[in-house]
């Protein structure tokens, strides 16, 4: 399936007919539900649906990330993400 | 008010812009902001407001210069090491431009607070460090309908939004402060000094186009960037109906200090 994450095409292999939010977390390695706002087509959505909402072609996705300030209080997961999305 | 001869020299770069004229120059030595926070983003910040003649400008921190705050902390120098932010601030904003007025609060905000401080100030920039500030800034603002700055940095990352009555806010976006299990020690950050400059700079130049009342604000909008990378993005986000104190039911309508908790890390004690 063709979407658009973070304004990056991507081909996601989908392997199962409905594929939700948490499933695309997962595949994009973000452990932590809580750690990231995700924005579909423009609309952020409440994290309470993220199970219930599907993906579909053409979607485009935004992950938001925390981000503190001049001290880096700032969890660990956020690097992962980083290094997960330059790996792919 | 009508400007000096020293006046108008000091700032004839910028009263040559249509954008901003002997009446916009007027307007800003009149302008009331606030910078929260002296440290990574509040010194740039600081320093370009007070060079402009930001006329009344706000630091409030209740913090005190250490050393490792020098590498992107710019407002403070190695002799200041020790002191109380607000005062090394004040100290080298007034000498780099004495025209102005330098108000300063030696405290951190907190739920009591804010509401009346950020009542004396035209707009206010969020220049903090933890997520309990943010969003009691972000509430503060929102319920005392008042303009500010939101941005954060990390590593080599920022972002940042800009939040006037009736836009969205940081709580559109983030619903709530993110969970305590999910911080880790601060060892295990780390941000690069230009970053935060970068990131300050540009809260900077949304105070200034909102007392000029020229340009485009960065309202609805987010704008990310990636130094590392040198990935910069404009996001268009939407006030968040279900926004917990924006929305159109919002479930806070005060601010109560239990809202805004987070485990606050210090790198001293875990050295």
């Amino acid at each position: 399936m063709n979407v658009t994450i973070n304004g990056k095409n991507e081909n996601l292999e989908i392997n199962k007919e409905k594929f939700s939010i948490i499933d695309l977390l997962k595949v994009k390695d973000v452990e932590m539900p809580d750690m990231v706002s995700v924005e579909l087509n423009g609309t952020i959505l409440n994290r309470s649906t993220y199970e219930s909402t599907f993906i579909s072609e053409g979607d485009k996705i935004e992950f938001l990330y925390f981000m503190g300030g001049g001290s880096g209080k700032y969890p660990a997961a956020f690097e992962k993400i980083k290094t997960a999305d330059n790996n792919k | 008010m009508n400007l000096t001869e020293d006046q108008i020299e000091r700032y004839s770069r910028q009263i040559i812009l249509d954008n901003v004229g002997g009446k916009g120059q007027e307007k800003l030595l009149q302008s009331r902001i606030l910078i929260i926070g002296a440290g990574g983003l509040g010194s740039p910040a600081a320093f370009y407001l007070a060079a402009a003649g930001a006329g009344n400008l706000g630091i409030i921190d209740g913090d005190e210069v250490d050393l490792s705050n020098l590498q992107r902390q710019i407002l403070h120098s190695t002799d200041d090491v020790g002191r109380a932010k607000v005062d090394s601030a004040k100290e080298t904003l007034e000498k780099l431009n004495p025209d102005i007025n330098i108000i300063t609060y030696n405290k951190r905000v907190n739920a009591q607070n804010i509401s009346s401080i950020i009542s004396e100030y035209d707009f206010i920039i969020d220049g903090t460090d933890n997520f309990g500030a943010k969003f009691l800034i972000n509430d503060a603002c929102v319920l005392n309908k008042k303009p500010y700055s939101h941005g954060g940095i990390l590593r080599f990352h920022g972002q940042t939004i800009t939040h006037v009555p009736g836009s969205a806010c940081y709580r559109c976006l983030f619903e709530t402060l993110p969970p305590k299990g999910a911080v880790p020690s601060c060892s295990e950050a780390g941000v690069l000094g230009v970053v935060a400059g970068f990131l300050g700079t540009l809260q900077a130049s949304e105070a200034m186009k909102y007392i000029l009342k020229t340009g485009e604000l960065l309202t609805d909008s987010l704008f990310y960037f990636d130094i590392l990378n040198t990935e910069f993005r404009l996001l268009k986000i939407k006030r968040n109906k279900n926004c917990p104190v924006c929305g159109d039911n919002p479930s806070i309508s005060k601010l109560e200090e239990k809202n805004y908790e987070q485990p606050v890390c210090d790198l001293k004690q875990q050295r």
